[in-house]
């Protein structure tokens, strides 16, 4: 797959010109044809600012934005074929669905009969058929959300850009619109650029994620390559649960500190009991327990004075304050710089 | 059997209604409906003079003649007031503009500004007017300075004065009301018409626009109302040779002698601006879908 944005060394100063601060600092990255490409981090990680880089809403200090080799960085927003999905849907109040839809090509000055054709073919996509002559203030948030989605893919964009577009939503709405725009995505072969700062949302809908730590990318990769080989330990903190000792209470020959994943490790309670996969034992006690139904969590203190993570499948037959040993698979041990 | 709390809670609002609102209309429709005293005020008996006055003005004989001065002065008054009332709008809208979109510290620092002239009295500032204006005045005197003129350019006593003495004092009644829709306004619409490949001017007239015309039709209607009736710009900076609906209104209080017939214009002139209100009213729906 060829790339279809390539951004080359962005900054962008916010701030007083005596007291600048870097909200994209020295960036680049590359997006692919057809991709889901996802933009993770916690607030004020810049992430959002680069989305309105691409966008044109703000305009980049130094560096190139090629879109399928052009620079687009100089362009004004109603000149770069990308569309967004703003994280608060900013519909227009005084438009039905219909006009919100057909608003981008009304601008571009298109064929009535055309609008209307795609608004109608946009709604269906939605499955907002029935939707269309109504106002924006009597649908429900995920009514809204579809007509926000209609109204920037009806469009044909060369990327879509989605600024938290989910985080509105509750809970059941929300793992639903996840599915729903997966689907989407693969339906209208658009390359997605999709913004957030929830990890399993990341994880669960992205063909690549770049976390981005102060205006930085901390690492890019695919979900695996980032849960399982994060290069850094705030990638690894940052991306689920991710337990840190040193090298030494886990008996190695090196310095530094090993870390693993709670479901990566597994709770011995019988003495002389073996693992399944032979590898590093620690000793200790256990602090607590959490039953999560699928899985249930183990805090443990180990002899050491650290304090690790556990999951099991099982709930194990174990008390509060009993002796336990944590078994570490070998292979899934995550070395990284601190 | 008592009053609902709702209801009791609402008496001393209605009371207040009833003797600064109704009772002085109520005054002045019956005044419209009386005799004229030839010493001023009115005679107690019903009398339709003070209408009549409007249309027909008797001849030597005491025959009736259609007089159509007061239609004439009524028509002018208007024409007066919606020049006065556009050019409020197209000045007021920038002004609202470069306000609601000053970083959120500084707008009441704007807002104190556009609302300082109300701290002094209307007649002082337009006494402040005629010191700008005349021969002698400011404007007159430094172009002379500047050597751009020989002889003073007559700036006051013509209608250009009037019109911009109604524009000075009643914009701040059009920008607050367009600045407030402004502030209200999501900004990330503009944003997401920018988006949708709406250049700045389709931005402002798709959606800028539209968000503001509660604002705007505010606006009209508190400049419109006082300037159709104003009589101090007319006065003052007219010089008094453009008769003006508020002067005759005025007149007929003070040196006409004529109550009756000064209450049956003023009825006559409440009662344009609320059918012109309800037409505003009804179309305001339809014009917001014309400019959307």
């Amino acid at each position: 797959m060829s790339d279809r944005l390539i951004i080359q060394s962005v900054t962008k100063f916010f701030g007083s010109a005596s007291n600048p601060v870097r909200a994209v600092d020295d960036l680049s990255l590359n997006v692919r044809e057809n991709e889901f490409f996802t933009l993770l981090g916690p607030s004020g990680c810049g992430k959002t600012t680069l989305l309105r880089l691409i966008a044109g809403l703000e305009s980049c200090d130094e560096g190139q934005i090629m879109l399928d080799g052009v620079d687009i960085a100089a362009l004004p927003p109603n000149h770069r074929p990308v569309n967004t999905v703003f994280q608060s849907y900013a519909l227009f109040p005084h438009m039905t669905v219909n006009d919100n839809i057909g608003f981008g090509m009304r601008m571009q000055g298109k064929d009535q009969a055309d609008i209307q054709k795609a608004t109608a073919e946009a709604l269906e996509l939605m499955r907002m058929q029935n939707f269309g002559a109504r106002y924006p203030s009597e649908l429900s948030g995920g009514q809204q959300q579809r007509v926000a989605l209609a109204r920037a893919l009806v469009n044909r964009p060369k990327i879509l850009l989605l600024d938290e577009s989910l985080s509105a939503l509750d809970y059941k709405l929300r793992k639903d619109m996840q599915i729903e725009l997966k689907r989407l995505q693969r339906e209208t072969e658009i390359t997605f650029i999709f913004v957030t700062h929830d990890q399993e949302e990341a994880l669960s809908m992205s063909d690549r994620i770049a976390v981005m730590e102060r205006g930085r990318i901390g690492q890019l990769g695919s979900p695996q390559e980032i849960y399982h080989r994060p290069v850094s330990r705030y990638v690894a903190d940052f991306i689920g649960i991710c337990n840190f000792i040193s090298a030494g209470s886990l008996g190695l020959q090196e310095s530094g500190h090993i870390g693993f994943r709670p479901e990566d490790a597994t709770i011995l309670i019988r003495e002389g009991q073996q693992p399944d996969t032979p590898g590093p034992i620690v000793h200790g006690r256990l602090d607590a327990l959490a039953y999560h139904g699928a899985v249930t969590y183990y805090q443990v203190t180990l002899d050491s004075g650290e304090t690790v993570t556990v999951a099991d499948h099982e709930k194990l037959p174990v008390n509060v304050d009993a002796r336990v040993r944590v078994a570490l698979l070998p292979d899934m041990l995550i070395r990284c710089a601190s | 059997m008592g009053l609902s709390r709702g209801t009791t809670l609402l008496l001393p609002f209605l009371a207040i209604m009833v003797v600064f609102f109704v009772l002085p209309l109520c005054i002045a429709v019956g005044y419209s409906f009386m005799a004229p005293d030839p010493m001023g005020g009115i005679k107690h008996e019903f009398s339709l003079a003070g209408y009549q006055r409007f249309l027909y003005s008797p001849d030597l004989q005491g025959n009736l003649h259609i007089d159509t001065r007061y239609l004439e002065i009524i028509f002018k008054s208007t024409v007066l007031a919606i020049f006065a009332t556009g050019l409020c709008v197209l000045i007021g809208f920038p002004m609202a503009w470069f306000m609601a979109t000053r970083p959120e510290k500084q707008r009441d620092f704007w807002m104190i500004l556009v609302t300082i002239p109300f701290w002094t009295n209307l007649l002082i500032r337009t006494y402040a007017w005629i010191l700008i204006l005349r021969d002698t005045g400011l404007v007159n005197s430094m172009l002379q300075e500047a050597g751009l003129i020989d002889e003073p350019i007559k700036l006051l006593y013509t209608p250009f004065a009037v019109g911009l003495g109604l524009v000075y004092s009643y914009l701040p009644f059009m920008i607050l009301p367009i600045y407030s829709s402004l502030e209200r306004m999501d900004w990330r619409q503009v944003e997401a018409a920018r988006d949708l490949y709406a250049t700045r001017l389709q931005t402002l007239r798709h959606v800028v626009l539209p968000a503001c015309i509660p604002g705007i039709l505010g606006g009209v209607v508190l400049v419109f109302i006082p300037t159709v009736g104003s009589f101090l710009a007319a006065d003052m900076l007219g010089g008094g040779k453009q008769m003006m609906l508020g002067n005759l209104i005025e007149n007929q209080f003070g040196m006409g002698r004529n109550w009756p017939f000064g209450a049956a214009i003023s009825v006559i002139l409440i009662a344009g601006v609320m059918i012109g209100l309800m037409v505003i009213a009804r179309r305001g729906q339809g014009l917001k879908e014309v400019v959307g």
